[in-house]
Formats: C-alpha cells, sequence, structure tokens
C-alpha cells in the first residue's frame, strides 16, 4: 500500500504484532497513521469510542471491533452517510468521558479492560438510544463488507467459516459448450 | 417532441411488460423511467447498501437525497422518513422496479385469494373485498409470464396450486441442505413441501446462463445474470420492435388532461431537471401502489379537483403489503452450505382452510444469511454485545434455519396514501404521505404462522426456536405495496375496472400492483406481471387507432 496506506490500517506484521501484545496494542492500532487523521472524530473521541467499541467487539482468537477496522467505518460514514448521526457521536462520546472520569478518575482508553466493561455497561443502562447506535454501528464494521474501512481482509467472514471471496463458478454447466446459448 | 400511442409510466414488474405488450402490438410507446438502468456490471456485494439491508442507503434507489416521504404512524405522529429507512415503504427505483433486485420468488396467487370476501366474509373493520376478475381469468397470463420472463421451480409436491395447463419452463435448482433437512420434517407432519418457484435460470434460458449459487442474491443485482426481472426480459424486447423508446431519470410531474376530460399526455422533468411533454393517445401508470397513487393525485384539474381518477376519493385507500412472521430454529449440527439462493423450499398447507382464520400465507425458508442479518437473531438469551455476542456468532451462524413468509394482510380503508400539503421532494412535487395501520386480525394470522413455523423447526431437529411475530404500529407496504387504485365493478369502491381503466377516464390505465384488491399470502409480482399481461391483452384487442372500439 505503501504511501497511499489509508488511517487506521494495519499491514499484515502489524496485525500480528498487535494480536500477540493483546487489548494494550489495540488503541494503537486504531490510531490513525502517520500520513492522515480520522475524517470527523478527534483522536480524544477516537480513544473513547475505540475502548467503547472494542467492548461491543472484543479480541480473543480474532481481532476485536477496532483492530478489523471498525473506527475507520464509523470515521468515514459519520463523515457521509451518517451526518445525521455527528450531534450523537459527539454528545454520546462526551457523556461516555464524563462518566469514566467520574466513576474512575481517569478517561477510558486508561481503564482496565474490567473497568471498560464496567463503564460501557453503565452506557449501555443510562443512554440506551446512543449505546445502540454504536453497537449498531460497530457491528456493521464488523460484519459488513470491508469495502467501508471495517472488517479487515474480511476477517470476520473468515471468522464465521465463510469462504471469500465467496466461491464462483459453482454451475453444474459449462457455459461455453450449454446447450441454447 | 414526437406524439406517440402511448406513455407508460414506470419501468418496472408491470411497466416492462406493458411496454413490451403494446411495442410487440405496433402501438408507438415511450416508456419513463424515474431511475437508470443498471445491468449486472452493477452488483456490488454491498452488505450495508442494497435494496434488503440499506444502512448506507438504497442501491437502486431512490437516493436518500431529495426523495422524502411522510410517515403517520398509528398513533398519528407524522414523521419524514428517508427512503432508506423502513416506514418509507420503498420499492426500487430503476428499470426493472424491484425486479432488478428481488429475490425473485415467482408465485401465483391460489384461486380463493381472488375470492376472500366471499370466502370469508369481510372482519370489523376491514375493507376485504374480491377481486373483479378470477385466478380462471389470469392463468393463461401466469403461464405467459412463467414463459417470457422464466420461472424455475416444481409444484408436484404441492396439492394447494390453481389449476395449470403447462408444467414452469425450467425445472428447480438442485435442492441446497435446508431443503433436504426440512422436506422430509414437513411430510412427517403431513405437511406437502415443494420446489419455490423462482424467476430465475436454473438451467440455459432466453440465451442467459443459469444460477452461479453465489449468496449475494436477494437485494442485489445478479452478478451472472441469471435472475429474470423486465429489465431483462420483457423491456429489451420492447426495445428491439423498434417502436419503444425508454427514457430514464425520467420524474412524471402530472397526466395531462385536455377541456374534455380525456388525457393528452404527461409532463416530466427529464433527466436534466428540465420540464418536458409528451404527448399521448393514452397513458399508463405503472410505478407501483405508492408513486402511481400519487401520481394520480398530484395530477388535479378543473375537472378533476382532487386528483384524477379520484371522483369517490379511493386512489390511495386499501394500501397494503405483506405482515411476515416466522420462526429462528437453532441446531446442534451444520445446517449452512453457503450455496445461494438459499430459499428453496415451501408449504402452502397453510394459506386457507383454518377455521377462525381469514386466510394465511407461504411458508419458506429464508434466503441465504448474510453475516449482517445474523447479528440481531442469536437464540434468546445470547449477549447483545461482548464477548458473548461474538461467540453466538461464531456458534450459530451456520446452525440456524429461518422459516418465514407473507401473511395475507386483511386491508383497511384507512391504510392509505395521500399526497403531503407541506412536503415536497427535489423537483418540487407534493410527497407521499402514508398512515393507518395493519388490521389487527392480520396480526393473529401471523402469530398462527409463527407457530407452524416453530412446530416445523422443531420437527427438523431444531434444539432451540425462537418466534418473530411483532405488531408494528404502521401500515405495511414495502416492496410488496399493493392496493392504492383497487379494481371493481362498482366506480364507489375501486378505481379502475376489470381491464385496469380508470373509470373516470377511458384513455388513462393503472396497470401494477396498486389494482390488486388483495394482495395474496405470496409474493405478488408474478401476479403483477400476469395482470399486466392480462390488462395488455384486453387493451390491444380494444384500440383502434388512436381511440377504442366501443
Amino acid at each position: 500500500m505503501g504511501s497511499s496506506r489509508k488511517p487506521g490500517r494495519l499491514t499484515r506484521r502489524e496485525f500480528v504484532t498487535v494480536g500477540a501484545i493483546g487489548s494494550v496494542a489495540a488503541t494503537i492500532g486504531c490510531s490513525p497513521g502517520k500520513h492522515g487523521t480520522w475524517e470527523f472524530l478527534t483522536e480524544d473521541q477516537a480513544r473513547t469510542l475505540t475502548a467503547i467499541c472494542d467492548q461491543i467487539v472484543p479480541a480473543d482468537d480474532f481481532p476485536s471491533a477496532s483492530q478489523a477496522g471498525v473506527l475507520n467505518y464509523i470515521d468515514r460514514q459519520l463523515a457521509r452517510h451518517y451526518k445525521r448521526h455527528q450531534d450523537a457521536y459527539r454528545e454520546g462520546l462526551e457523556r461516555a468521558h464524563a462518566l469514566s472520569m467520574k466513576r474512575f478518575g481517569q478517561e477510558l482508553s486508561a481503564l482496565s479492560p474490567q473497568q471498560q466493561l464496567e463503564v460501557a455497561t453503565a452506557i449501555e443502562q443510562q443512554d440506551r438510544v446512543f449505546f445502540d447506535l454504536v453497537r449498531s454501528h460497530t457491528l456493521q464494521g464488523y460484519y459488513g463488507s470491508p469495502r467501508h474501512g471495517g472488517n479487515r481482509d474480511a476477517v470476520s467472514w473468515r471468522m464465521l467459516g465463510l469462504t471469500e471471496p465467496p466461491t464462483l463458478g459453482r454451475s453444474q454447466y459449462d457455459l461455453k459448450k450449454g446447450p441454447g446459448l | 417532441m414526437k406524439r406517440v400511442n402511448a406513455v407508460v409510466v414506470g419501468a418496472g414488474a408491470a411497466g416492462g411488460v406493458v411496454a413490451k405488450e403494446l411495442a410487440v402490438a405496433g402501438l408507438s410507446v415511450v416508456l419513463l423511467e424515474r431511475g437508470k438502468w443498471y445491468t449486472a456490471n452493477d452488483c456490488r456485494k454491498d452488505d450495508l447498501r442494497n435494496q434488503r439491508t440499506t444502512v448506507l442507503g438504497n442501491a437502486f434507489g431512490p437516493d436518500d437525497e431529495g426523495n422524502p416521504r411522510v410517515l403517520v404512524d398509528a398513533k398519528g405522529v407524522a414523521s419524514t422518513v428517508l427512503p432508506s429507512e423502513g416506514g418509507y415503504q420503498n420499492d426500487a427505483a430503476c428499470v426493472g422496479g424491484g425486479t432488478l433486485s428481488w429475490g425473485a420468488q415467482a408465485w401465483r396467487f391460489l384461486p380463493q385469494d381472488f375470492k376472500m370476501r366471499s370466502t370469508y366474509g369481510a372482519p370489523a373493520g376491514s375493507s376485504l373485498e374480491d377481486w373483479p376478475i378470477s385466478y380462471d381469468d389470469l392463468e393463461p397470463f401466469y403461464e405467459k409470464a412463467e414463459y417470457e420472463i422464466g420461472i424455475s421451480g416444481d409444484y408436484s409436491g404441492t396439492p394447494f396450486h390453481g389449476p395449470r395447463r403447462r408444467p414452469l419452463p425450467m425445472p428447480p435448482l438442485p435442492a441446497n441442505r435446508e431443503f433436504d433437512i426440512l422436506e422430509p420434517a414437513a411430510r412427517r407432519l403431513g405437511l406437502h413441501p415443494f420446489h419455490i418457484p423462482m424467476a430465475r435460470n436454473s438451467v440455459p434460458y432466453n440465451g442467459r446462463g443459469p444460477c452461479m449459487r453465489c449468496r449475494w442474491c436477494v437485494g442485489f443485482a445478479c452478478e451472472v445474470d441469471a435472475k429474470n426481472g423486465s429489465q431483462n426480459t420483457v423491456i429489451p424486447v420492447a426495445l428491439n420492435t423498434g417502436n419503444c423508446e425508454l427514457r430514464t431519470e425520467c420524474m412524471v410531474k402530472e397526466i395531462l388532461t385536455d377541456e374534455r376530460g380525456r388525457a393528452r399526455g404527461v409532463s416530466y422533468f427529464d433527466e436534466h431537471g428540465r420540464l418536458q411533454e409528451q404527448l399521448s393517445d393514452l397513458v399508463v401508470v405503472s410505478g407501483c401502489a405508492t408513486e402511481s397513487a400519487r401520481l394520480l393525485l398530484n395530477s388535479k384539474s378543473r375537472l378533476f379537483p382532487d386528483g384524477l381518477g379520484n371522483r369517490t376519493d379511493q386512489v390511495g385507500r386499501h394500501l397494503q403489503g405483506h405482515h411476515y412472521t416466522g420462526a429462528q430454529g437453532y441446531f446442534d449440527f451444520e445446517t449452512y452450505d453457503d450455496v445461494g439462493p438459499g430459499a428453496s423450499i415451501a408449504i402452502s398447507d397453510y394459506n386457507h382452510g383454518t377455521q377462525g382464520l381469514c386466510g394465511g400465507g407461504m411458508l419458506a425458508n429464508e434466503f441465504i444469511r448474510l453475516p449482517i442479518h445474523m447479528v440481531d437473531r442469536l437464540p434468546p438469551g445470547t449477549p447483545r454485545w461482548g464477548l458473548g455476542h461474538k461467540r453466538g456468532m461464531r456458534e450459530w451462524h451456520r446452525r440456524t434455519i429461518t422459516i418465514m413468509g407473507p401473511t395475507q394482510q386483511i386491508p383497511t380503508a384507512e391504510g392509505r396514501v395521500s399526497v403531503d400539503p407541506t412536503v415536497r421532494d427535489k423537483w418540487g412535487l407534493p410527497v407521499v404521505r402514508i398512515s393507518g395501520n395493519v388490521h389487527p386480525h392480520t396480526f393473529e394470522i401471523g402469530e398462527a404462522q409463527a407457530k407452524r413455523a416453530e412446530a416445523w423447526l422443531k420437527e427438523a431437529g431444531a434444539i432451540q426456536t425462537s418466534p418473530m411475530a411483532s405488531r408494528p404500529q404502521m401500515v405495511s407496504a414495502g416492496q410488496h405495496q399493493a392496493g392504492t387504485c383497487r379494481m371493481g365493478n362498482d366506480p364507489k369502491g375501486s378505481v379502475v375496472n376489470r381491464y385496469c381503466q380508470i373509470h373516470d377516464v377511458d384513455n388513462v390505465f393503472v396497470i401494477d400492483s396498486s389494482v390488486h384488491v388483495t394482495n395474496g399470502g405470496f409474493n405478488p409480482a408474478l401476479t403483477i406481471m400476469a395482470v399486466a399481461y392480462y390488462a395488455s391483452d384486453a387493451l390491444v384487442r380494444n384500440w383502434k387507432g388512436t381511440g377504442f372500439r366501443s
């Protein structure tokens, strides 16, 4: 990809490294590359959103939401089709940040995974509309088409045992010889 | 612009058929379509932007920009909705209409579906009525549609279908794994499973090859053009006659009438937004139930102050679609084989004949699951997010079967399309305003259908099932929208006569799902096409130069 590398996109080597180091490295993985910045999110918002997204789809044998590019997906859509949700994100992430500061005295991205889970659960209970919005967008970015910036290398589809690209040429007919053509 | 015999508004399932039939009969035709002409090359396999999952917009129109509607929910609260939102009740805006990106189930209605009122009586609060035509009237035209569009399938497994003279032109695709799991289970329950009729080539047909069985079917254009719609069958035939001109990205503003109250053509905005007039001897409105009603209502004049064909306030009423219900089944073995289209097996044992229920619907297995569809279909009790959700996706994606079907709706006069008094689209035209609710008896039928789907899944070995039968508090129309310009013999209770001719104006026809009195317990596209062949046949037989034989 060279210099045209997109923000937040990992090389295969970086991806393996991140996977090995685990959740601590996850936040590094989703920060913008040195050649670009987020289209909509600020750095602070991106860190908070990363923490929430990675609770919705945490890492295990397969990447977390942010490792699979979900932040790219959400950021790109907030500048495009989801412009109408910009205020919801701005305000919701501010409330999430405030909640984390109030409960643990630190920003969400600095908390332990257990503390992050606690805050995410609290957001779900106290701020359901915002949480459900982020949940929908996170699952879209993780399980949807890689063309929109998430589901890097179709990792979630491979996780589910789906071939990618889908198998072609399963037709029982040889079209070159087929009758009627 | 040169005057022509016929302007057809809308190049979808019906408009394509009408254009072809008229052009072949020698009439000069202009076919106007508000959308674009897509082909197999426009298959994007984009699971977030297609005609079924529209979180990032509709792939085949309308765009979210400049095409709003107003939805009034069951509580009377009005809100503006975008084409990619469910309440919009969208149908695709492109050449082929819904038949470019449909799943392609191509059903005939049953004989009883045309006689709902005389079979069941009208439930209180409903406008349930018989069609003025019967299954037998349509049978030859169903057959014509099946052969000209190209349908595969096999009805031999079920006694629940109307009389037919010829089998389908193509055999079904080979059974997939879900078929093999569900077929013996249905038989053990005493049901009659069979291969879904599909407008999809199972063998080379009409000069195009067969389905390659990928997973990207419903919602998408077919990559190998093995799925049949009006855009790759009748419309090319119409154009090849030399008698039909297709103009895309043309939005019709209104039907123009003369001082005697006859139509003289249409005015429309062309692809550059310029207002044009196309004069014609007759006008055929085929814009789908919501948009056809809107065009009539927006065609106001001194003689028709409330819109064309609307003298008795019938245009826009009886809006209906289908109430989809069913169940998920979860299995302890793999059910998923990644072989499209996925939907393969159906029963129509439950369409009619249940004591206490006014009808029912077909039940079939669902099209192939894309992961994005699975995220909210995990077994009840699975966490909505977190590691538990992720594990659930891994555990169940390949071990689930969905059975669902279109419950036939009980129509009401209050479920309706009108035009909004204030909201305008990008052309400045008053937009569709949708109001009303689903008749409560429809919900009761739907809930019975969900129980039947669960029983079938359990018999097939599901270790857990979960019903899908909500009671949405808004009218249901969507891609199966129908009923806004009801066909009938009595002008007081209908908009068009049995030949789809507007009661008020003898040279304006509405030929599309708008004329459906009721909408069957099946996907309606083949019926839309059969009615289009039937109405075109009558139109051509009565056509005499620039007028009609009396």
